[in-house]
């Protein structure tokens, strides 16, 4: 059976910069091909699971292993795909197996199975003795693995009012198919929508003495807009400004109170989106953008809406603190990273400004961090990864923090199917807001030449995190105070240490919401991995704005 | 065993259609035995293979379709696997652009399969990796690299008689080598259908040299540069481009390809006419299906002739709207270049930068096609005809698209991601800024 498949985006219009950077080839796909129904039977009762991961974990102790864990995990997709009057693709996918993962000889060792039966998960637990065996002989030093207290038999679920999965499919393509009219009615000329949903059912168990239930939810909303002017030859699209989100269905609830009012007729999304109202606006604005004014290039002062700043954290904070990353163990792939361990052990890194302070977190409710425990067993929490501007920690597992001197993991160990092999994963990393009372408005009042951002666009980073670029779906000029109209053909270029020092105001906690990225990749096989990225509205002082417009 | 003979493939398909009651009914069936090693800080850290058979259905009603899958192959589970599809697809709201399924169709013989590579076992894995990472820990350098293999087959047939079968090997592998001060990185990528080809030892050698010479880095002032790209570095912007050659999106006004005023460039001259893509599933050096998934053969195509737009890809669908040869996007594309090798390149050159690679690619503007991304692992300043010393790695910004009508020269072209292309000398590439990672 395919254990991943690929639903190529080209043909489905999903724009090419909402793909992460490792997948380019299409949105991925765990397992077969099911009913809408079938996604909505029970899996397997925790009892079976319990035996059943007891099994792995007495065969791999007979065997020598003197650490196992083991996942039972269901995968459930369901993922919608429409352009203007349209369905496109539906697609309803299951995949349900067992991973195994042991220490014997002081090496790790994995295999996977999809025969859930005791005969197939003794078999499965063998061959992952045998393959941390034969590795023990090339292995230079023994894993050190951090202690974790077992905790008993636990369970999670993330905190849901409306299972996606029991709402009928009628009624989502009703709401695309609502989307897209609304938005072709108010100047679109095309419109490509989508919705994704994600359910693991994930159980792990630990010769630690752990038994964790976890009922693990996402969702994701989205959208783009294309408006034509084929007199002029041109066109511009603007993408849906939702947020992945670790909910059930209410996230579409589109709950005035969940709104946060901004400049302009703009609307900023807190825990409840309003999928057909952003519509509209992506609509006028995508029209509004056809005959925006080019930006003159030059140093502006950058205010940079959650939205749009959730993607400039992960790349510029999120993935340089990654401690294997840090260590080399991505060097064929995504690359090192600058934010090295001499730089940390100084504790006077100065990685942004005084404001800065970045917190990685798995707890935060309605994030798609968000669990229980993470994939080998952690119960996880919150941690400083910046404080007051310099770097004082990384992202670290179990096989990992004795790096850094720690005596726990930080909980952030993540596989994106059972088949996969765990390994660390960004947890939320999220920048805090700041303590005095401030808004949107008041920020842009003290701007003399700005440019407000807003949502997620084109972006681009070096291998060790250095320099970046990134653009946005909304650039508004600001001149003495106020909004003077929109902007079109905007990047900023930066270098992160450069970026971050020049963070110069903070607005309130009122204005907090998280930004997520829903397939990020790493790795060699590549897995994907979902997580959030909080932070209220921002300034940055004197950021380098290039001209990113073109003839050809 | 995942690889079924084309017989075997053929008996499974017919037994599904002949449960069918639909319509129209489809089968895929692939199956593929995958295998990798990885390893950095000159180590192995994962390594692993899987095997894969599976079997879809879909299923159409009218303008209703449905699609199931399974990966048991008794008869009781195939009906089943029949039915659920055509629930799904009873289910399914009407597609207004369906269109009816192909019949029979011809297709011709492509040189995919190996044998050198269908028996890569753990122990070949192992030693390649070794031939990587020793040279390297004899030199005191780091390596981080990744192969990959694959054998499989794909088989499609349908209830109108459509029946085709494929064999394919591949084997990708990639190395990046650091100096153990982290002042200088190297890099290399192969890939090919023969695994005899491979030689793990001589493409880190490659990578060695780049990383070993690369420590010393000037900074270079960002603006305008002519630039040698080596086919790692320009086959992201190459493949990019081509994948944009979608007629529909052209027909609509949003493409690089739409034509103001309306209607699309197909027949205009957009590139230097020295340039000439095409693609070619019986090419030797880089063969491919020779059919797409949805059935239709794949053949010669020319995309761009003398630098003139000759073909756009389509959708059955669009094509059947526009009443042209629906001709299918091409899996991997081959760049007509010259007899140059990149050493004559670069001593034909007055001044100018050698690029390894680009990385962290990102469209910026789909209307220009104007991407953005940056230098890496071996970054290089030639004077007259030499490379004087390495230098920062730079940030770009360009279109594909210009810089093929900024064309210098064109070498030999070598086999990269699945495609064939030449190593380019481009004026006036423009770089934006500078970048101090290694």
């Amino acid at each position: 059976m395919n254990r991943r498949y690929f639903i190529q985006l080209s043909s489905l219009g999903l724009g090419a910069m909402m793909v992460p950077s490792a997948l380019e080839a299409g949105v991925p796909v765990l397992g077969r091909s099911v009913t809408a129904e079938q996604l909505l039977e029970p899996g397997a009762d925790v009892a079976i699971k319990k035996k059943m991961a007891d099994v792995a974990l007495n065969a791999a102790k007979s065997k020598g292993a003197t650490y196992a864990d083991v996942r039972i995990g269901r995968y459930l997709q369901q993922y919608l795909f429409t352009r203007e009057t349209k369905v496109q693709n539906i697609v309803n996918a299951e995949s349900y197996g067992v991973g195994i993962r042991v220490i014997a000889n002081g090496t790790w060792g994995f295999a996977a199975t999809s025969d859930v039966t005791p005969e197939g998960i003794a078999k499965c637990t063998e061959t992952a003795v045998a393959i941390a065996k034969a590795n023990s002989r090339i292995q230079k030093e023994p894993v050190q693995l951090a202690p974790q207290k077992g905790v008993g038999e636990v369970s999670w679920k993330t905190p849901l009012t409306k299972n996606a999965f029991q709402i009928p499919v009628q009624e989502k393509i009703d709401l695309l198919m609502k989307v897209n009219s609304e938005a072709m009615k108010n100047g679109a000329g095309f419109v490509t929508s989508n919705l994704f949903f994600i359910n693991e059912q994930k159980y792990f168990a630990s010769t630690d003495g752990s038994y964790i239930d976890q009922d693990v939810h996402r969702i994701w909303p989205t959208f783009t807009v294309t408006a034509i002017d084929k007199q002029a030859g041109k066109f511009k699209t603007r993408d849906a400004l939702s947020s992945p989100m670790g909910m059930g269905y209410e996230y579409l609830d589109g709950l005035a109170s969940e709104k946060i009012p901004g400049p302009n007729g703009l609307v900023g999304y807190r825990k409840s989106y309003d999928m057909v109202e952003d519509a509209i606006m992506a609509a006028k604005q995508a029209r509004e953008k056809l005959t925006a004014k080019s930006v003159q290039p030059g140093k502006y002062d950058l205010v940079l809406d959650p939205n749009h700043l959730g993607l400039t954290i992960h790349e510029s904070v999120g993935h340089p603190l990654e401690l294997d990353r840090v260590l080399g163990y991505e060097a064929n792939y995504a690359g090192t990273s600058f934010a090295t361990l001499d730089k940390w052990k100084t504790k006077n890194f100065n990685y942004g400004s005084k404001l800065v302070n970045i917190v990685a977190d798995k707890t935060q409710p309605h994030t798609l961090g968000a669990v229980g425990y993470d994939d080998e067993g952690v119960p996880t929490k919150e941690w400083d990864l910046i404080k007051d501007g310099i770097l004082v920690n990384y992202q670290a597992i179990r096989d990992q923090v004795a790096i850094i001197g720690e005596k726990e993991s930080h909980g952030c160990c993540y596989a994106d199917d059972w088949s996969s092999i765990q390994f660390q994963r960004m947890p939320n990393v999220s920048l805090k807001p700041g303590t005095e009372k401030r808004n949107v408005a008041d920020m842009i009042k003290g701007v003399d030449k700005g440019i407000y951002i807003i949502g997620r666009g084109s972006y681009s980073i070096d291998q060790q995190r250095y320099n970046f670029q990134f653009g946005g779906q909304l650039f508004y000029e600001i001149k003495n105070g106020e909004i003077v109209g929109m902007l079109d053909d905007v990047a900023y270029q930066s270098n992160t240490q450069e970026f971050w020092n020049s963070c110069a105001q903070l607005c309130d906690q009122d204005d907090y919401r998280t930004f997520g990225s829903f397939f990020d990749g790493k790795g060699q096989p590549s897995q994907v991995s979902a997580v959030s990225h909080g932070s209220s509205t921002t300034r940055f002082n004197g950021v380098n704005v290039i001209n990113t417009g073109r003839k050809i | 065993m995942a690889i079924l003979t084309k017989e075997e493939a053929k008996q499974i398909i017919d037994k599904v259609l002949a449960f069918s009651k639909a319509d129209e009914m489809s089968v895929n069936l692939n199956g593929s035995r995958t295998g990798n090693i990885r390893y950095a800080r000159n180590s192995v850290s994962t390594s692993g293979e899987t095997n894969n058979l599976s079997l879809s259905i879909t299923a159409v009603y009218g303008k209703r379709s449905g699609t199931a899958t399974i990966n048991e192959f008794d008869d009781a589970s195939l009906e089943k696997t029949v039915r659920r599809a055509e629930e799904i697809a009873r289910l399914a709201p009407e597609n207004p652009e369906y269109v009816p399924m192909l019949g029979p169709q011809k297709y011709l013989e492509t040189p995919t399969y190996f044998e050198s590579t269908a028996k890569i076992d753990p122990a070949f894995r192992a030693q390649a990796a070794f031939d990587s990472i020793d040279p390297c820990s004899k030199k005191n350098l780091t390596a981080a690299g990744y192969m990959e293999d694959t054998a499989g087959f794909s088989a499609i047939g349908n209830s109108k008689g459509l029946f085709g079968y494929n064999k394919a090997t591949s084997v990708d592998f990639s190395i990046t080598v650091r100096t153990n001060d982290g002042l200088g990185s190297g890099y290399a990528k192969r890939d090919f259908n023969d695994a005899a080809q491979l030689n793990t030892r001589s493409a880190t050698e490659v990578a060695m040299q780049k990383a070993l010479t690369s420590t010393t880095a000037r900074a270079l002032e960002p603006g305008k540069y002519t630039v040698i790209l080596e086919p790692a570095a320009s086959i992201d912007l190459l493949q990019n481009m081509m994948r944009s050659m979608d007629a529909r999106n052209a027909d609509e006004g949003r493409s690089f390809l739409s034509k103001r005023g309306g209607g699309t460039r197909l027949g205009e001259k957009l590139f230097d006419e020295r340039v000439n893509i095409y693609s070619d599933p019986t090419s030797v050096d880089n063969p491919d299906s020779p059919f797409a998934g949805d059935g239709r053969p794949q053949e010669k195509v020319m995309w761009v002739e003398n630098g003139v737009v000759k073909n756009m890809f389509y959708s059955r669908y669009w094509a059947q709207e526009k009443g042209v040869k629906a001709v299918p996007s091409p899996s991997g594309i081959i760049m007509a270049g010259g007899t140059q090798s990149l050493a004559d390149m670069i001593r034909n050159t007055e001044k100018g930068i050698l690029v390894t690679r680009l990385w962290y690619i990102r469209a910026v503007d789909p209307q220009t096609l104007l991407y953005t991304g940056l230098t890496r692992d071996g970054t290089f300043y030639i004077e007259n005809g030499k490379i004087k010393h390495p230098v920062k790695n730079f940030r770009f910004n360009e279109s594909p698209v210009i810089m093929l009508n900024n064309l210098e020269a064109m070498g030999k072209p070598v086999r990269v991601n699945g495609s064939m292309v030449p190593p380019l000398k481009i004026r006036d590439f423009t770089f934006t800024s500078l970048s101090d990672a290694v």
